[in-house]
């Protein structure tokens, strides 16, 4: 209960200059009239909304509402049917998906999606080798720019372990880490591409309330480095506790926008969420 | 739901074990004093230099082979060997299935052959060792070629594509007046080099300055490969073999390397070919059957792909059996002929024992469940 009484005043404290300067701010990413469909299925209809830089959007909406979708497509995985998305002012459509990683924007997975035979170390080496340019000449004869960038990436590399708290665990393969060791190693990829847009997704699945907080704690902590935050959440709790916005998805349709406060008294939503049970209420 | 269930967690703890074994060795390995592992290193590579020498290896009790000189068997081992380091690169680094990969030894071999001999059209008459650095070129622009359309495809395709590939290049020997077919190109000049008495060093009979230029060049293949997988390269190619998507997702560019992945392997074949045209002094249709790439592929599952050490191993030990079973009778048959037969065992063995072996299909099959959930149930 102590983290429900908390989680209000971040928001408050967050939301007083976000409703004067939301405008002004600069935009990061604008999802523009998007429409996607599968065949008969339209897993996004019509999605309008924008991302400015230095918040912690939060995309909520019951399952199979289309924002596994939304990221897929932001992400350069689906090509809008209709619409268009841009990041930093680029259209991304006919990007390929390591240019749009370079230009800034990372992910996680709803079903993790590790390198398992890689020991968390070298997961998070190939997320900081996103910006490296050593190739085979360079690695086949070690010239210096292979070993400068073998050690910062090293450096990076521990240095975000430590960050989402599982450096003794380097040299483990991702594929023996605990479920929640896994998901933060997830985390500490995505960083090491050194976002300016981090997307998140379902980070705090299976989680229980003491790791949640651990994890608000941690994606505030990203976002006060600068990191712009997206972050799909089923906890309403979480996203309240976290957010300064929230976009609200159902069946590919965006049915309200708003700060955590007018989102959750939404009618609309509420409906939207009744009847599914307190998990993800 | 229990049923299905179950086998799997048997499954697993079998493949654990085997695992388990074999981190174990390679941990104490890692841990034991610097020193200690030059000492062995140094040991091993002495112990295949002086392999080849009578002296040496008549006191090694059944390891010579009984039906072929055991020299020559040395050699066609140690092109085995190199054969099976280049296609780990592709096959246990990178996860792309590449069925047809002896037909970049074969663009080698025909290269040297093609430039070199007597018998050829061009009648160049060029010297062995000008010709290799061609040869491996060329290989290396044939694997691009071949790689650029088809590397954009995924699992399958490849496979049948490179097949087709190995195939075309054999059925090209085979029939076209250019290649020669049967009648094959002779002459074929030797690698340079002469003893102090003025005698070539790499002669017709003795087979063993042969064996050491490969084995030399094993260890200097070995060096390079380890330096790529010991770096961004190698780490792209693992990424792709676990995951592609999520590897394009966090920047790696998937299809420059696995085009690297592609052009390595056909670069390590095609100088593997050339060896073997240097000397053969003979190269004809009949040296390029496409059993040999399922060979030296079964050489690189068996040894545990993704693993040079393994594939050296691999290569090495499927390769000398199969010379091992020359002139042994079995039931009035020559064992030789079963090899085959052999092979087959081994391969299911593996799979039951070590189903991780064919990584690139079972990887890829879960993975396409687990997207399949991902994006349709969204949960
Ligand atoms: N590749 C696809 N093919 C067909 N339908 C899809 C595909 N991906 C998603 N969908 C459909 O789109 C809808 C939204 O799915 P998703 O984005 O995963 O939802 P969420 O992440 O909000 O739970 C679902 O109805 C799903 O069945
Ligand atoms: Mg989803």
């Amino acid at each position: 209960m102590s983290d429900t009484e908390q989680t209000p005043a971040v928001p408050a404290q967050a939301a007083a200059p976000a409703v004067e300067t939301v405008r002004e701010r600069e935009p990061l990413l604008e999802v523009d009239h998007v429409t996607l469909r599968f065949g008969g299925v339209v897993a996004l209809n019509d999605v309008d909304f924008t991302l400015y830089k230095g918040e912690i959007l939060g995309l909520i909406g019951p399952n199979g509402a289309g924002k596994t979708t939304c990221f897929n497509a932001m992400t350069g995985i689906y090509q809008p049917t209709e619409g268009q998305i841009r990041f930093r002012g680029e259209k991304i459509s006919g990007k390929k998906r390591h240019q749009i990683t370079r230009m800034g924007m990372a992910r996680t997975f709803q079903n993790i999606r590790l390198f398992p035979e890689m020991t968390a170390l070298e997961n998070v080496q190939v997320g900081a080798d996103a910006h490296h340019k050593t190739s085979v000449i360079s690695a086949l004869l070690r010239l210096p720019r292979h070993w400068k960038e073998e050690r910062e990436g090293r450096e990076k590399a521990e240095r975000l372990l430590e960050f989402v708290g599982i450096r003794k665990r380097m040299h483990e393969f991702a594929r023996n880490l605990s479920y929640g060791e896994q998901r933060r190693l997830e985390i500490a990829r995505a960083l090491a591409t050194d976002p300016v847009l981090l997307c998140l997704d379902e980070p705090a699945a299976g989680f229980n309330p003491a790791e949640k907080e651990e994890l608000l704690q941690l994606i505030r902590q990203i976002r006060d480095q600068g990191v712009t935050v997206l972050l799909i959440e089923h906890d309403m709790r979480l996203v309240m506790g976290v957010t300064d916005r929230i976009v609200v998805l159902e069946f590919g349709k965006k049915i309200a926008e708003g700060l955590p406060a007018e989102v959750r008294d939404n009618p609309k939503v509420v409906a939207a969420y009744l009847g599914v049970p307190d998990d993800a209420a | 739901m229990t049923t299905t269930i179950d086998p799997p967690e048997r499954r697993e703890t079998a493949v654990d074990k085997l695992r388990n074994g074999r981190a174990a060795v390679a941990d104490r390995w890692h841990h034991a004093p610097r020193w200690v592992r030059w000492v062995l290193l140094a040991a091993v590579i002495v112990f295949f230099y002086a392999l080849p020498n009578k002296e040496f290896y008549q006191y090694l009790g059944p390891i010579p082979t009984p039906g072929a000189n055991f020299t020559q068997v040395l050699f066609t081992v140690s092109i085995y060997v190199l054969l099976a380091v280049g296609l780990n690169i592709v096959v246990g680094f990178a996860g792309l299935l590449d069925l047809g990969y002896f037909g970049f030894f074969a663009v080698g071999a025909y290269t040297v052959a093609v430039l070199t001999s007597p018998s050829s059209n061009l009648k160049t008459l060029w010297p062995w060792l000008l010709v290799v650095p061609i040869a491996i070129a060329l290989t290396m622009v044939s694997g691009v070629m071949l790689g650029t359309p088809t590397l954009r495809l995924r699992g399958d395709y490849l496979a049948l594509v490179t097949l087709g590939f190995a195939e075309m290049i054999r059925i090209a020997a085979v029939s076209s007046t250019f290649l020669k077919g049967q009648r094959g190109f002779s002459e074929i000049p030797h690698p340079p080099g002469k003893y102090a008495d003025g005698r070539p060093f790499f002669g017709v009979l003795d087979a063993r300055p042969y064996y050491w230029l490969v084995l030399t060049l094993i260890i200097l293949v070995v060096i390079g490969v380890r330096n790529l997988t010991h770096s961004r390269v190698g780490r792209a190619w693992i990424s792709i073999r676990e995951d592609e998507d999520a590897a394009q997702l966090m920047g790696v560019p998937t299809f420059k390397f696995k085009l690297w992945a592609f052009a390595s392997g056909a670069a390590i074949a095609g100088l593997a070919g050339a060896l073997f045209a240097g000397k053969q002094n003979f190269v004809n249709s009949q040296n390029f059957e496409l059993l040999n790439s399922i060979i030296i592929l079964a050489a690189v599952i068996f040894g545990g792909s993704g693993n040079i050490v393994g594939a050296i191993v691999g290569g090495g030990l499927v390769a000398y059996m199969i010379e091992r079973f020359r002139g042994i009778e079995l039931f009035g048959i020559e064992l030789y002929e079963y090899r085959f037969l052999f092979f087959g065992l081994v391969l299911v063995i593996m799979m039951i024992f070590r189903p991780q072996g064919l990584i690139p299909n079972r990887r890829r099959a879960a993975e396409f469940k687990d997207r399949r959930k991902e994006v349709i149930v969204g949960e």
